[in-house]
């Protein structure tokens, strides 16, 4: 029998829910029964993934509009983590916000270097009415 | 953002008192610093031992604050980082930028 847990939340375009779906986050990974990596880095890791991944949404894609919303879907199985944030905006271009020459004292830009560093594939698909950014991680 | 600020001589202590740094608290954070610059005040010590968990937008916020305080001919010094926190500059190279100690004694003797 597979191990699998799902999530589904709607939040207003608002940066005062960071830390509350920062939080689901962490407590998802410690419901994980099966998962025998290091739980504390994994729960970190995902905190992040998922701030960074709707701070981009909030600030980039939704251009801090506060009538728009964000959607988030988490599913984890034994082997899989996979993200899903829409927003309502005129999304952003995943190139440009991912710099591989990102200058030490900047200070923007690492929002999607850090998503990348930690899941193992990220999308982003541009739709007429909402936007989506995937995010895929083995859990081995 | 919630903080403790300590004048010790010409050195600023500023204690953040946040578990979170984010995007919704880094931007006061900034202004916070901007403002202590304003009077002058541009050697600063940040101590993160409350601080749980930095994004890419608390990293930011430090980056600026060490900016600012570079050209002001002063310094930003940083120190008790928890460990999921000292795994973010490692992360983003910024471990080479600033200058980080265990502790406030510490970096109040390097100044």
């Amino acid at each position: 029998m597979t191990d699998k847990v799902e999530v589904d939340i709607i939040i207003p375009n608002q940066t005062r829910y960071l830390g509350l779906i920062g939080r689901i986050g962490e407590d998802l990974v410690h419901s994980l029964g099966r998962y025998t990596g290091d739980r504390e880095v994994l729960a970190y890791h995902l905190n992040l993934v998922l701030t960074e991944a709707i701070t981009n949404a909030i600030c980039h894609a939704n251009e801090n509009d506060p009538t728009k919303q964000i959607q988030i879907q988490i599913s984890a199985s034994d082997d899989t983590l996979n993200i899903k944030v829409f927003d309502e905006g005129v999304g952003f271009d995943l190139a440009k916000l991912t710099t591989n020459n990102l200058h030490d004292t900047a200070e923007c830009g690492r929002g999607i270097h850090i998503i990348k560093r930690l899941m193992d594939q990220v999308k982003y698909r541009r739709n007429k009415k909402r936007n989506v950014l995937e995010m895929i991680k083995k859990l081995h | 953002m919630q903080l403790k600020i300590e004048e010790i001589d010409d050195i600023v202590l500023i204690e953040i008192e946040e578990e979170r740094m984010d995007a919704h608290n880094s931007g006061a954070f900034k202004e916070q610093m901007l403002a202590l610059f304003d009077e002058g005040k541009c050697n600063l010590i940040i101590d993160l031992s409350a601080v749980r968990f930095v994004d890419s937008s608390g990293l930011g916020a430090l980056v600026s604050g060490f900016k600012n305080a570079s050209a002001r001919e002063g310094s930003l010094k940083l120190c008790g980082l928890q460990p999921q926190v000292r795994s973010m500059f490692e992360l983003t190279r910024l471990h080479r930028v600033f200058e980080i100690f265990a502790s406030v004694a510490e970096a109040q003797e390097s100044i």
